[in-house]
């Protein structure tokens, strides 16, 4: 029975697949293959459930295929069937299903037929890796395709200038929620010394036994994966994305961001609650703050007068109350409501279109004067504050810009003055001399090592941030993202023998991808004449394929699960000891930036309006 | 103290942006009208050429559309040639070569913007991105209709004195720093004041603010509209333009705070600039000659055949038939054409006629319980009278999904766990079996079929508005409507008025899908008034004594017809006499298999409809379109119209014009000095030219004068739409709506003497600004020689159509089943 659980997983895969190949003229093929493919999928699902809760219904786990294995060292996909996985996987399916089969009209004519139905069953192959997931990597695997499928839909129209905007705002801030991700998954490594499967982790004798001597490393852990909830999830502070991704077609908006996606922070807690079940501080912190999330979110959702936005906070608000109950324990209830707000506000932003005749002819027959909303016991003063306050949406966009978007800005500034020569003249050198010293660190002093290591990885995160703030030389910032690994590696083999295989793991695959970027980006700029990214390009309309290639390359370049990249970086976390936390911190966040700037390059190359098209483009729009 | 002199001067400024502004109603008042009226007073290619030359606006197709539609013969040589001789091109080679293969280059620069653009391009800072958002925020929450929950607390005042209000009641401020904030609360909103603070340079004033309003023209048209109409919100809503520019440079001084502190600079000496005049005189452009050449070539190709097929048909002798089964009133809409020439067929003893849908009685309804009026006539008109309605038992049903608790926190809790599966089962079944739903906009929730209307007046007033008409006063509109349309003898026992209206769910344009001569509403309530009129004994011995004998047995009723599902009601079938009642049900076969005939004909647009099936079963098909949650195009409105013509039905009526053309019946004979054609041209130039270039433009120019693709729309405050949730109003119709439309201007065709129709409209100047400034073409048809002439250069002039031969229809009902496409004029026999 466990085997059949890689269905879940191939199925979408499959008709993702297939759906590459079709024709663009053939709406009708495209999406039948999708609806198929779920449809399939859901009937799948359905079977598999009802013999698996006629049986003993235990959890299962598929330890799948081993991708790399040392001696110390395995990476393997996993996967794992509980009743959480059940009811996400039916969820997911159902509505996927039906807005597969409405979009099939809905979409009837609109420019990009296809990549939509590509980018939905993209999304919902990684919604499945995700909720199928047995290990932190197999969930990173499909995290990362989430994160990388919302980008797209929510820049679906992407010849327009604000959907590239907010998809690249949206992505940032799950690419800030993964260093959470990235640090747990590092952590979790040297807790349990093995990549720990969901399976074992609800053993509450393992998991009691470890926290007891490790109690630190363990709120740590829960911690950094609670960050990573509360970015995939819109909770506080980071909750000002998800109004801003209802920028696609609106049943692409309805399942990912009024339903789907918004609720996979949930299922990361329910997920890994057996760890933290013990650790009441932790439950304490997401107690607390799930009550903070749902009244700031329910008093934003109140005066909001657009309805898309308004769906958004008061999904955010009862999503505040779901991980609240999981952190008192009620699994059960956390699903139910999750199953209950992702099928009302699915539905609710359908209908949205129609708020207009509905209301306006509630407002016809009912119009009641008298202030809407006010309170008559609470001073005057208070309530205007708080209106105001919630109307500019508690200030939360502008604490993202200037406490996490902003810095990063700066910092690549200030290194503005690193030019490509530097690069060969210094660095080249530096990193010759790095690796000779690297080759040769039993002759120096343990403290010396510690600082060059911490040296080098900086170096890399200069070098990404540089690449982050580069307008003009795209080449030279696509090589600052790719080398970029290759500090990391350098960094990282201070610390101990890692050998020529991994390191080859790591870098094949991103170097590769480079290679095959600055292809694309010279062809481009032989073409054109310049290659200049202050401004959004939309080279995606006259270079329809090479946009798609060099997206390729791009997620090639950065890590993404489909060069041996990905395994090499999972590889080299498990390389950094546990006491290098600020090793960690500046490896996994260069890691991050990296895929920023990748996807910042993408943007403003091949996104956003097209000057030489001959449709104009609305200004703000 | 001596007024010093200024060089800006607010209210002219402020006069020019309300004048160039879209000037687009809320959503619930949607009435087309020409998206450039501000250029009308220029002749219509002088006038788009500026609106593209100062606004960048795209107001033609693209020359190589009309290259592509050459090469697929939509534009003929025949056409080309005729046009380089009438526009005097001596030299045809040359010209036609030009038209067909030079490369334009297209560097013109769009005047509007460039100065804005600067605190981008020179100073790093966008503006843009920092001050709109909590702009339109702003006044969305402040304007909003009933979306928000918690509505904005101060609304007694105008704008500005409720945001004082706002801002000094509380702990949080509106802005980020103190300047701007002291200027709120210190009342110190002067314009000029705080120019003197962004800008600084006084030259410089007018630019910018009409930069700064161009940058998110939908909001400031809205603005400039409230402000205009205070009453088209109905929950009331101080706020003029002038606030909302005050407002915004407010915001960008605190932008500028922020970004360089307390002691910025105004915008004039962080960098040299140099002024431009946005409305200079434009220089001629080869380009665009020859995109001008190209589109009066479209346009004549399209016109000349259907000139031709109305001259071939002249011959065709339709015999007077003195035994009418019935004779049915339609609104002139292009979308009845068809359903005019199926009820023919279908009956051919019947007669139809065209008339504007409000069927010349003007007034203010109000149905039971409703808390305001709607008005039920042409826009422009203002009603004295109201018509309200009582003892309705039509309930209007609730679906808590718009219900306001769904968003609090407990009851949200609440109602996502049990709510929440029943919407599962909703949306599976509204998926696989679309039904009625009470977020369904159905054109019969208008009025109650069986309600009681109070037409006729009882000695009450309400408001200023007299409850009812006098009898007199129906005499004058039913003797008006009946002259005009020249239906004044040979009386049919039924006469029909069928207004109309449709039906549409997840559709915040529509109102757009209504009628138009109703004000964006269903024609019911009209029909029903009408028809008690024409069947008031004390108005026939009036209408007797004025000349018009209705002969005792004929009577009138009322209809609406569903232009989206093709369905048609009838109101008040109970006071029909027996005989009538016979055979009114048996006219009703005739309604019901027209209807189905309809239905099938407007399929053939549709791609996903199989119109290989039975008129009836794709009639549900089409049905179906108009209740289901993802169709976005449940049905295609005025698109494809391109004619309006004014004449008797002989003209037409064996002639195939692919619902393309408003019709408007009307006879020379009957009013000779054109005293009713005046009443018709004045409404149908601004209705029928309104509608066709809005068509127009928002085909040519979807992303800046169109609202774009509607799928990812998102509904604002109830009274405009919006891509995502900061973006600008998007005013225009969406793509979905004008894909198949052809930008072709449009063309009256009037029945009548070039002088007396010359007369005619140069009696109102801003009709004949229409005619005179080539908005729309105007031809006329002499009806004793049966000649045409066209009028150019306020004269009339001859025309022989330049194509002599039109294909007869052989098959419609294959073309109907088989051809997505415009189909050609064709004469059916």
């Amino acid at each position: 029975m466990e085997l059949l659980l890689q269905l879940f997983v191939l199925l979408p895969l499959l008709g993702y697949v297939i759906s590459l190949f079709i024709p663009e003229k053939k709406e009708r093929t495209l999406s039948a293959v999708a609806y198929s493919t779920v449809g399939i999928y859901l009937l799948a699902l359905i079977a598999f459930t009802i013999n698996w809760l006629i049986g003993p219904h235990k959890a299962l786990n598929l330890k799948d295929v081993i991708i790399y294995h040392s001696d110390e060292y395995e990476f393997y996909i996993d996967f794992y069937f509980d009743r959480i996985t059940a009811i996400f996987a039916f969820v997911g399916g159902f509505l996927t299903f039906l807005i597969t089969i409405y979009s099939r009209v809905y979409l009837h004519r609109e420019n990009g037929y296809k990549r939509f139905f590509n980018t939905i069953l993209f999304f919902f192959l990684g919604y499945n890796i995700t909720v199928f997931s047995g290990n932190f990597e197999t969930l990173f695997m499909g995290w990362e395709v989430l994160g990388i499928s919302s980008f797209l839909l929510i820049a679906f129209y992407r010849e327009r200038y604000l959907p590239v905007k907010n998809a690249l705002k949206v992505f940032f801030i799950y690419r800030i929620g993964d260093i959470g991700l990235i640090l747990a998954m590092w952590l979790s490594h040297h807790l349990w010394h093995e990549n720990i499967t969901f399976a074992k982790l609800s053993n509450y004798e393992i998991i009691h036994e470890h926290l007891q001597n490790h109690s630190f490393e363990g709120t740590i852990v829960a911690l950094m994966v609670l960050i990573a909830a509360y970015a995939k999830s819109a909770q506080l502070p980071f909750s000002s994305w998800l109004p801003r991704a209802m920028e696609g077609p609106t049943p692409s908006s309805a399942i990912f961001y009024g339903s789907l996606s918004v609720h996979l922070g949930a299922f990361l807690m329910l997920r890994t609650y057996p760890f933290i079940e013990n650790q009441y501080i932790v439950r304490g912190i997401m107690i607390a703050m799930g009550l903070f999330t749902s009244f700031v979110a329910m008093n934003i959702a109140r005066v909001q007068s657009s309805v898309k936005s308004q769906i958004a906070y008061s999904s955010i608000s009862q999503i505040g109350l779901i991980f609240i109950e999981i952190a008192l324990g009620f699994e059960t209830l956390a699903l139910i409501h999750f199953a209950g707000n992702a099928f009302l506000r699915t539905y609710q932003l359908l209908v949205s279109p129609s708020v207009a005749s509905y209301l306006i002819r509630e407002q016809f027959f009912n119009f009641n004067p008298a202030h809407r909303g006010a309170n008559k016991f609470i001073p005057k003063k208070l309530m205007n504050s708080v209106y105001l306050l919630s109307l500019k949406e508690w200030n939360l966009d502008q604490f993202n810009y200037a406490w996490l978007w902003h810095p990063l800005k700066k910092g690549g500034r200030i290194f503005k003055f690193v030019r490509e020569r530097h690069i060969w003249m210094i660095f080249l050198p530096v990193f010759i001399l790095g690796v000779i010293a690297s080759v040769n660190k039993e002759l120096l002093s343990i403290d010396l090592v510690r600082v060059l290591e911490i040296v080098f990885a900086l170096i890399g995160l200069i070098m990404v941030l540089r690449a982050f703030a580069e307008y003009k030389n795209v080449v030279m910032s696509w090589w600052l993202i790719a080398l970029n690994h290759c500090w990391i590696a350098l960094a990282v083999s201070f610390n101990e023998n890692f050998s020529i295989t991994e390191t080859f793991l790591y870098l094949s695959g991103a170097l590769v991808a480079a290679i095959f970027g600055t292809i694309i980006l010279k062809k481009i700029r032989n073409k054109e004449g310049r290659l200049d990214i202050s401004e959004f390009n939309g080279f995606a309309v006259p270079y329809k394929t090479l946009a798609f290639l060099f997206l390729l390359c791009g997620l090639g370049i950065t890590g993404f699960p489909i060069t041996p990249t990905f395994i090499g970086e999972d590889l080299i976390f498990s390389h950094i000891h546990e006491n290098q936390f600020f090793l960690a911190a500046i490896i996994s966040i260069s890691l991050i930036i990296d895929g920023l700037a990748m996807v910042r390059i993408y943007a403003r190359l091949f996104l956003g309006p097209y000057s030489g098209s001959s449709v104009s483009v609305q200004h703000s729009s | 103290m001596e007024k010093i002199h200024s060089k800006f001067n607010e209210e002219h400024v402020l006069h020019e942006l309300s004048h160039y502004l879209p000037a687009q109603a809320p959503l619930k008042d949607f009435i087309h009208h020409n998206t450039l009226h501000a250029f009308q007073h220029d002749e219509f290619f002088k006038g788009i050429e500026k609106a593209n030359a100062i606004f960048g606006y795209n107001v033609t197709l693209g020359i190589d559309e009309y290259r592509e539609l050459y090469a697929e013969g939509k534009i003929s040589d025949a056409s080309i040639t005729h046009i380089l001789k009438t526009e005097n091109k001596e030299d045809t080679q040359l010209w036609k070569e030009k038209m067909l293969h030079e490369q334009f280059q297209n560097h013109s620069q769009t005047r509007v913007g460039s100065l804005r653009k600067l605190w981008k391009t020179k100073n790093g800072l966008d503006m843009d991105a920092l001050s709109h958002p909590i702009l339109f925020r702003v006044i969305c929450s402040y304007l909003d209709q009933g979306i928000s929950i918690w509505r904005f607390p101060e609304i007694s005042g105008g704008f500005l004195k409720n945001l004082k209000a706002l801002e000094s009641s509380g702990y949080v401020s509106l802005f980020q720093g103190k300047t701007a904030r002291k200027y709120l609360l210190t009342e110190q909103w002067d314009i000029e004041f705080l120019l003197q603070k962004v800008i600084g340079n006084e030259e410089l004033f007018e630019r910018y603010l009409i930069d700064q309003q161009f940058a998110h023209p939908g909001w400031s048209g809205m603005v400039s509209t409230v402000e205009a109409m205070p009453e088209t919100l109905l929950d009331t809503r101080r706020i003029a333009l002038k606030e909302l520019i005050a407002f915004e440079l407010l915001i960008e001084i605190d932008v500028l705070e922020s970004k360089m502190g307390e002691d910025f600079l105004p915008m004039c000496q962080l960098l040299p600039i140099e002024n431009v005049d946005l409305f200079a005189p434009i220089a001629y452009s080869e380009h665009f000659e020859v995109i001008r050449l190209w589109q009066i070539s479209y346009e004549w190709n399209y016109y000349d055949s259907v000139l031709n097929g109305l001259k071939q048909n002249f011959n065709n002798k339709f015999e007077n038939t003195t035994s009418q089964s019935f004779q049915a009133l339609f609104c002139i809409d292009d979308r009845e054409c068809s359903i005019r020439r199926h009820l023919e067929t279908e009956d051919p003893n019947c007669k139809t006629f065209g008339t504007p849908g409000f069927f010349g009685v003007e007034f203010y309804y109000q149905p039971e319980n409703g808390k305001f009026y709607t008005k039920h006539c042409p826009a422009p008109v203002t009603p004295k009278f109201l018509i309200k309605e009582t003892d309705a038992t039509q309930i209007h049903k609730r679906d808590l999904h718009f219900h306001h608790q769904t968003h609090s926190l407990l009851f949200g809790w609440l109602i996502s766990q049990s709510l929440g599966f029943w919407s599962a089962m909703k949306l599976f079944v509204s998926i696989f079996r679309p039904t009625m739903s009470p977020a369904t906009a159905s054109s019969l929730k208008h009025m109650d079929e069986f309600s009681a209307l109070s037409i006729e007046f009882k000695g009450e007033t309400e408001n200023g508005l007299q409850v009812g008409y006098k009898v007199e006063e129906m005499a004058d509109r039913i003797e008006t409507l009946l002259r005009s349309i020249g239906l004044v003898e040979n009386f049919a026992p039924i006469i029909y008025l069928i207004g109309h209206g449709s039906s549409s769910v997840n559709n915040p344009h529509y109102a757009a899908y209504d009628c138009g001569a109703c004000s964006g509403r269903p024609g019911s309530v009209n029909a029903r008034v009408m028809s008690f009129i024409g069947n008031h004994p004390s108005v026939r011995e009036i209408l007797a004594e004025r000349g018009i004998n209705i002969p005792q047995k004929t009577q009138f009723v009322g209809g609406l017809q569903d232009t989206t599902r093709d369905e048609i009601v009838f109101y008040d079938e109970d006071a029909l006499s027996v005989e009538n009642k016979k055979m009114h049900s048996e006219n009703k076969q005739s309604f019901i298999a027209a209807s189905d005939m309809n239905a099938l004909e407007r399929s053939r647009r549709f791609e996903l409809v199989d119109t290989l099936n039975t008129p009836e079963k794709v009639h549900e098909k089409v049905k179906l379109r108009s209740v289901s949650l993802f169709e976005p195009r449940p049905e295609l409105n005025h698109a494809t119209n391109t004619l309006c013509i004014v004449g008797g039905r002989e003209l037409t009526k064996n002639v195939f014009l692919d619902r393309r053309a408003f019709m408007n019946s009307y006879s020379y004979k009957v009013d000779p000095d054109g005293k009713y054609l005046f009443g018709i041209l004045k409404a149908c130039a601004p209705v029928c030219g309104g509608i066709n270039l809005e068509y127009y433009f928002s085909r040519v120019d979807n992303q800046n004068l169109g609202a774009g693709s509607k799928l990812p729309h998102n509904v604002m405050g109830l009274f405009g739409v919006a891509n995502g949730i900061d973006g600008d109003l998007r005013p225009g119709l969406p793509s979905q709506m004008i894909e198949v439309h052809d930008p072709i201007r449009l063309l009256i065709i009037v029945e009548h003497f070039p002088k007396v129709v010359l007369e005619t409209i140069q009696k109102d100047a801003n009709t004949y600004e229409w005619f005179k400034n080539n908005w729309v073409h105007l031809v006329v048809l002499n009806p004793e020689t049966k000649t045409y002439f066209k009028f150019q250069n306020e004269v009339f002039e001859a025309y022989e159509p330049v194509s002599s031969t039109v294909e007869i229809a052989k098959d419609l009902l294959a073309n109907f089943r088989n051809n997505h496409d415009n189909l050609p004029v064709y004469l059916m026999n």
